[in-house]
């Protein structure tokens, strides 16, 4: 396998959803590509930080006027 | 994709029979997901404010057309993404007509050029918040339609699948812009997380 090969099979490999004879092929070229084990590493690391990092708080103003959207709205709907 | 409610079931019960409270707690546990999927999307904050308040006031109006076999979340989602495509639309930065065909110079490959190794991991390198605003400002280097599908498959952990349904385009298309916007992000990433890393990192980077 050679490295452009190796960069259109990331996305599958890091899904797992390569063929294991491919896997292989892939993981023998790593062995001694040392620039196709860093791109393979840090597109595994991008992929991961995504996934792992919380959304962050709701800005305040945003949540203040989501909830009174809903308090009106709640209010004429049920104004006892 | 964040954590299933545990009662989430009886909550949906209770707010389809019109009990507000439960309402809200649902609202609460996804607000700022369907925020940060609104400014993924449509890159502001404007617009992200928009589809949330607009998601949620179609998700309570259509609630009772929830099937409680389906996950809230997931159908919460849809409709999200409906709203900020829509924002999109008007915008004319998303034309249907052209989703499967690939821009110019788009079919000739992707060549990493960022060939350093990552130093710390991003979560040690830099505190919690620094980094939510990292990857919010390099997920708007892709183009919108990239980043609508990188961030429903890799950020909310929908399955290729899924994404593709909720977009209306076919699977092939959601995994060559997939795998593109993942080099391309790793690109940007590498510029704050590299050994040599360029750009001036926030003031906690030990």
């Amino acid at each position: 396998m050679r490295c452009r090969q190796v960069v259109d099979k990331i996305s599958e490999y890091l899904d797992g959803e390569l063929e294991p004879e491919l896997v292989r092929e892939l993981e023998r070229h790593l062995e001694h590509c040392e620039d196709c084990r860093v791109v393979v590493d840090t597109t595994r690391k991008t992929v991961e930080v995504f996934c792992a990092t919380e959304p962050a708080p709701l800005p305040n103003d945003v949540h203040e006027r989501l909830n009174q959207m809903f308090t009106q709205k709640f209010r004429k709907e049920d104004p006892s | 994709m964040p954590a299933h409610l545990e009662n989430e079931q009886d909550l949906v019960a209770a707010a389809k029979a019109g009990d507000s409270d439960a309402f809200v707690t649902l609202l609460n546990q996804y607000s700022r997901h369907i925020y940060r999927l609104g400014l993924s999307i449509t890159g502001n904050h404007h617009d992200a404010e928009d589809v949330l308040q607009e998601a949620l006031l179609k998700a309570y109006t259509a609630l009772a057309d929830f099937q409680a076999n389906s996950r809230f979340y997931t159908w919460l989602v849809r409709i999200a993404v409906n709203v900020a495509l829509g924002k999109l639309r008007k915008r004319t930065l998303w034309k249907e007509s052209s989703l499967d065909e690939p821009r110019e110079g788009e079919d000739g490959g992707f060549i990493p050029l960022e060939l350093e190794s990552w130093g710390e991991d991003p979560e040690k390198a830099c505190l919690n918040s620094e980094l939510q605003q990292i990857l919010a400002d390099v997920i708007q280097t892709l183009d919108p339609k990239s980043r609508t599908i990188f961030t429903l498959r890799d950020v909310e952990k929908f399955s290729i699948e899924e994404t593709a349904t909720m977009l209306g385009v076919s699977i092939p298309v959601v995994k060559t812009r997939l795998l593109r916007s993942r080099l391309k992000l790793r690109e940007e990433l590498t510029k704050y997380f590299g050994k040599d890393a360029r750009n001036a990192m926030p003031t906690s980077r030990r």
